[in-house]
């Protein structure tokens, strides 16, 4: 791969990314359009209100003349800052070179990926370009965004990037992918619905009409509040059905491959191994249908700037809703012999009902060999599940008001960013032979070799 | 000594204490701030022509007094064990906290003094892993001593080091 002639004949499909490449020339304008969308929403308004006096000796309005001249000037960075990217795949690295005045150059180590996604924006899809963006661990801005590929180079760039990230010949087709489980679109949508957050503003506002007959003013007060915070959630509903849309997780030789999205598609690929942490969240009114959401956690870095607020989002809807037997099913491909049903002796003593009393009911915590399991929540159930091979840390932490009842919590971290599984009001000495075995058995656990997925087991039907 | 700081999971002894100076550090850090409060109070006393007045430096001294009884219960509550596989460290007067951070899991320590600590002669060393919520960090080290158990650290570390 080092000895590639100089002369080599661009883009044969798969060639991509050995020689230094640039971005697709019409990257800038899927960048810029989302900037000249808000200057126009701004600016348009403005330019209409404007007064008589504000216009210049030849008639144009000031104001025009500025927007133009900013957009120009957005157009031409936008511009230069194509001209003097490019990216190659070489030496075992993905390497960006960037920046016109203050030159940038990343290089993120290919067997430090944690996931690959491919993204296409709506104006990116019009076009035929999509996004590649590998998510590595660490602190720094190794933030890789290949922003933008056209459509069909994406996906081959992702096969690449996740072959060496694997440690397999360079020229390795994608693996074929076998799809495990479709989310129904008339599912997804009453399931956001009988989100708490939807249904709690809907019943208060019916007791708040009920209570305008009793307390005008109080029951005004409360409707008008409920209905607030009901579009808010609504809004959340939108976003989220926006996103989970047309739902398919499909397993492939590399990883768990997640494709999802209505207006903006996301293809998300999780390579085995990488999930730090499992999440089972059953929701109150989900728990009447017996439905479940999956959701993962994957190393990566602290994310604070504006521009990656989608990254931001870290933990990974691993499937948004579906049957809780199916929800299980799919947990045991990623998490082989993970078995997330308490055993009768997981819960908490009896006392700690005093100090948590609103949670008591669904606290449990137990650990196997493979996996420690950590079940928390007032109205919704959540239940992690952390593999002892990656367990970072083990934290025992306990209050005054916890020791007044002789209790302790264990505190499990992971590289995640999301999530520490945490087994609260233990019984003391519990905790404590807790915490001397979960750090035992982290530490032995990688000295097996890690457990593969489990052979094919047909998908139980929805429930 | 709350049975939960040490208990079962390292016999007793086996725990290393900070070391002395490093009380003697947060006295003086006390004193540099509790002194001046004290002597506006005692001046504000004098100025102000009032009984309730007196009182004033009575109450700021009874709250230096506890912040003093806070403080030495906290840096008793601090300690620290290197066993064969990890590292165990003890923190906390209200809440306790003992974390274990296996040495194979250290990504890399860092050696700290402030202006205080190093007119003891102090460091404070602090391990991080990939996990953001690990917080095992072990200030008051005399400064060899610091420099020391970065390099055990560092040197165990690398021998069990495992990825991600």
């Amino acid at each position: 791969m080092s000895q590639l002639p100089p002369t080599m004949p661009p883009a044969a499909p798969m060639e991509v990314g050995q020689t230094w490449r640039r971005l697709h020339p019409l990257s800038p304008v899927v960048r810029f359009g989302r900037v000249l969308l808000g200057v126009i929403v701004v600016a348009v308004p403005s330019i209409a209100e404007q007064p008589a006096f504000h216009h210049s000796d030849d008639g144009f309005p000031i104001s025009v003349i500025i927007y133009s001249a900013l957009l120009v000037l957005g157009g031409l960075g936008g511009f230069i800052s194509w001209l003097v990217t490019r990216w190659r795949i070489a030496e075992g690295n993905l390497q960006i070179e960037t920046g016109f005045i203050r030159r940038q150059s990343l290089r993120i180590p290919l067997a430090r990926i944690q996931a690959v996604d491919v993204i296409s924006p709506l104006s990116g899809r019009f076009l035929g370009l999509a996004e590649v963006r590998v998510v590595s661990a660490g602190r720094g801005a190794e933030h890789g965004r290949l922003a933008y590929l056209t459509a069909a180079q994406a996906p081959v760039v992702r096969a690449r990037l996740l072959a060496l990230a694997h440690g397999l010949e360079v020229g390795t087709p994608e693996p074929p992918s076998l799809p495990l489980l479709h989310v129904q679109n008339g599912l997804l949508l009453p399931a956001l619905l009988m989100r708490s957050q939807v249904l709690a503003p809907i019943l208060i506002a019916i007791a708040a009409v009920a209570a305008i007959a009793a307390a005008p003013l109080v029951g005004a007060g409360a409707l008008g509040s409920a209905i607030t915070v009901l579009v808010i959630s609504g809004l959340g509903v939108a976003r989220a059905f926006n996103e989970d849309f047309d739902f398919t997780i499909s397993e492939a030789g590399d990883g768990v491959r997640l494709d999802r999205g209505l207006l903006q598609r996301r293809h998300e690929t999780i390579p085995y191994g990488r999930i730090q942490a499992v999440r089972v969240v059953e929701p109150m009114f989900w728990r009447v249908f017996g439905w479940a959401r999956l959701e993962v956690d994957v190393a990566r870095q602290s994310v604070s700037r504006e521009a990656d607020r989608d990254a931001q989002q870290v933990a990974r809807t691993l499937i948004p809703v579906a049957s809780r037997d199916q929800a299980l099913w799919l947990l045991a491909r990623v998490m082989p012999d993970a078995h997330p049903n308490p055993p009768p002796d997981a819960g908490p003593p009896a006392r700690a009902r005093w100090k948590a009393p609103l949670s008591f009911h669904f606290l449990a915590a137990w650990f196997g060999q493979r996996y420690m399991y950590a079940r928390t929540g007032r109205v919704q159930r959540s239940t992690i599940i952390v593999p002892l091979v990656k367990v970072q840390s083990v934290r025992l932490k306990s209050g005054p008001l916890q020791r007044a009842f002789q209790v302790a919590t264990v505190d499990v971290d992971t590289a995640g960013r999301r999530w520490q599984a945490s087994a609260r009001c233990r019984d003391e000495s519990e905790a404590l032979e807790m915490v001397r075995h979960v750090s035992e058995r982290a530490r032995l656990s990688r000295r097996v070799p890690p457990p593969r997925p489990a052979a094919p087991v047909p998908v139980p039907a929805a429930g | 000594m709350s049975v939960v700081a040490t208990g079962q999971i390292i016999g007793p002894g086996e725990l290393k204490r900070l070391s002395p100076r490093f009380w003697l550090a947060r006295q003086t850090q006390l004193a540099l701030f509790w002194g001046p409060v004290f002597i506006a109070s005692v001046v504000v006393a004098l100025i102000v022509n009032l009984t309730t007045a007196d009182l004033v430096p009575v109450l700021v001294a009874l709250i230096a007094c506890t912040a003093w009884l806070v403080e030495r219960g906290r840096y008793r509550s601090w300690g620290y064990a290197e066993r064969e596989d990890d590292l165990i460290v003890t923190r906390g007067l209200l809440f306790r906290h003992v974390s274990v951070v296996p040495y194979g899991r250290m990504q890399f320590i860092d050696v700290t003094a402030g202006p205080i600590d190093r007119a003891f002669g102090l460091a404070t060393v602090q391990l991080h892993t990939a996990a953001a919520a690990t917080d095992a960090r072990i200030p008051g080290l005399v400064r060899i001593d610091a420099d020391a158990l970065r390099d055990r650290l560092a040197l165990v570390g690398e021998a069990k080091a495992t990825g991600l």
